[in-house]
């Protein structure tokens, strides 16, 4: 990060109705960003830059922001440019069958069940690989990192629109992406060490402000 | 390359703050789903009918666990009898999502548990102590539940293993290295086990309350007293209203810290189960597997 004064003057909201919430706090706790969980409309209204909604299911997240008047509120902020950032179901839930702020549509369970579930390393556009940013021979190399992807009952983004930019592909299918303000990976960040891509969204907050 | 015991606790991770309610039916599944369960557990009878009809109570019809992962997009459970490793590998050939090694049906081994790091797919085991958490979670289980009294309605007994677990958790905590070495062997389990607890003043796995939840208040208070998540068995198909009151539940599991929202949840949800008191059990099932 260049920006390290901005850094610690955010504050990312976590979206904590069900799911990996808390893995997501403890990121941002890592990178010295200051975070605090929604759970109701209370919680809603505090003042934030951008906004995780974690991995768990969408079914669940779905029917609790309907009961607790969250959903259109949400939808609301991001299509007013609040920054946000869904993993797994957090990807389903910017689709356009939900919350419709993204022009993407997911393929939910595209993996099949629990068997389906499974790890890769995998190539993230938009971060480049620091360790070969210093090598002499770095143009004849992939400049794009490579990142742990943890994919459980995963889903995959099935169709983009033309606003939206791929940012990871495993076998064929795109798995991560960025349109405006809005980041989704189909895969879980957040349960690795490697805190890359949350740093990429709190650039992407910043650079967007 | 992480392995499968990573990505099984992992999916526990998913599951996290939320609701896994047992169903009999597709129809059951699909109320559940739509109010919000994170999860659900297929089995042939709830625990208040598995005790009302006594017996030998076995693992559910796999076309009948078909039907209701055919029925929802959510995680799919069922369970198995303890040391059942058959009636595992069936559960696994029908790619279940998670297998529930449960003391709800008759145990088929009174000495050994599943060996579960044989399997693929996941395991959810129930404990009343840590003790027998952690010698579940070194069998291979990647989820841990307290064991509760399944089908009584009556919640005492699975906020008495949450609290010893959390107890005995604290306890751990705050022992030095050389006292470790006499707490696994208390423990009867391997010492990397009881330093990870240590060091980290939690479970390696996703701990869950189940047995006896039946309202709001009760979901809420498992929550509070540490639970990770909530199942529900009986509790809500054989309430009154179970729509409103598994919908109820799942708010109460996010919101378990505000009384306000709890309160106004636990309004007008009609009948709870009648349930059976401590004292009135004839059988009690947390005392099979230890």
């Amino acid at each position: 990060m260049s920006n390290n004064g901005n850094i610690h003057s955010l504050v990312i909201a976590v979206l904590a109705l069900q799911g990996a919430f808390a893995e997501h706090e403890q990121m941002l706790r890592k990178l010295g960003v200051e975070t605090f969980e929604i759970r109701n409309r209370a919680d809603w209204d505090k003042p934030k830059d951008g906004l995780i909604i974690p991995g768990g299911e969408s079914t669940t997240m779905t029917r609790i922001m309907h009961d607790l008047d969250l959903w259109e509120p949400i939808k609301e902020a991001i299509n007013n440019g609040l920054p946000v950032f869904g993993t797994c179901a957090g990807l389903i839930m910017l689709d356009s069958n939900h919350l419709g702020t993204m022009d993407i549509t997911a393929r939910r369970n595209a993996y099949g069940r629990q068997l389906g579930s499974f790890y890769h390393d995998g190539e993230f556009m938009g971060i480049t690989d620091a360790k070969l940013e210093g090598d002499d021979d770095s143009s004849s190399l992939t400049p794009h990192a490579t990142l742990p992807m943890t994919f459980i009952r995963a889903p995959y983004i099935e169709t983009a629109g033309e606003d939206v930019e791929i940012l990871a592909t495993v076998d064929g299918k795109d798995v991560a992406a960025r349109q405006g303000n809005q980041l989704v990976t189909a895969f879980h960040p957040e349960l690795n060490d490697d805190t890359r891509i949350h740093e990429y969204f709190v650039k992407c907050i910043i650079n967007y402000a | 390359m992480e392995d499968r015991q990573t990505l099984n606790r992992n999916l526990a991770q998913m599951l996290k703050g939320g609701v896994i309610m047992d169903v009999t039916t597709p129809e059951q599944a699909r109320i559940a789903e739509a109010a919000g369960a994170c999860a659900v557990m297929a089995l042939e009878r709830i625990p208040a009918d598995i005790r009302a009809a006594g017996g030998v109570s076995r693992m559910s019809d796999p076309k009948m666990i078909k039907g209701i992962q055919e029925a929802v997009s959510i995680p799919v459970m069922a369970k198995c009898r303890i040391g059942h490793f058959v009636e595992a590998q069936i559960l696994e050939a029908i790619e279940i999502d998670y297998i529930d090694e449960s003391e709800v049906l008759s145990p088929a081994d009174d000495v050994y548990h599943i060996d579960k790091r044989k399997f693929n797919v996941p395991f959810v085991c129930g404990a009343k102590d840590l003790g027998e958490a952690l010698r579940r979670i070194n069998e291979g289980a990647t989820m841990i539940r307290t064991k509760g009294e399944p089908g009584t309605g009556d919640v005492i007994q699975a906020v008495r293993h949450m609290r010893m677990m959390q107890s005995e958790i604290r306890r751990l905590t705050s022992l030095n290295a050389d006292e470790l070495y006499e707490a696994a062997k208390q423990l009867r389990v391997p010492f990397d086990l009881v330093q990870y607890v240590h060091d980290n003043g939690k479970l390696p796995v996703v701990n869950f309350a189940a047995g006896g939840v039946a309202t709001p208040a009760d979901a809420a208070l498992m929550m509070q007293l540490g639970a990770e998540g909530v199942f529900v068995g009986s509790g809500i198909f054989k309430s009154g209203d179970p729509v409103k009151r598994a919908q109820a539940i799942v708010k109460a599991v996010t919101n378990y810290d505000n009384p306000k929202i709890i309160a106004e949840l636990s309004e007008d949800l009609g009948e709870a189960m009648v349930g059976i008191n401590e004292n009135e059990i004839e059988l009690l099932m947390a005392e099979r597997g230890k």
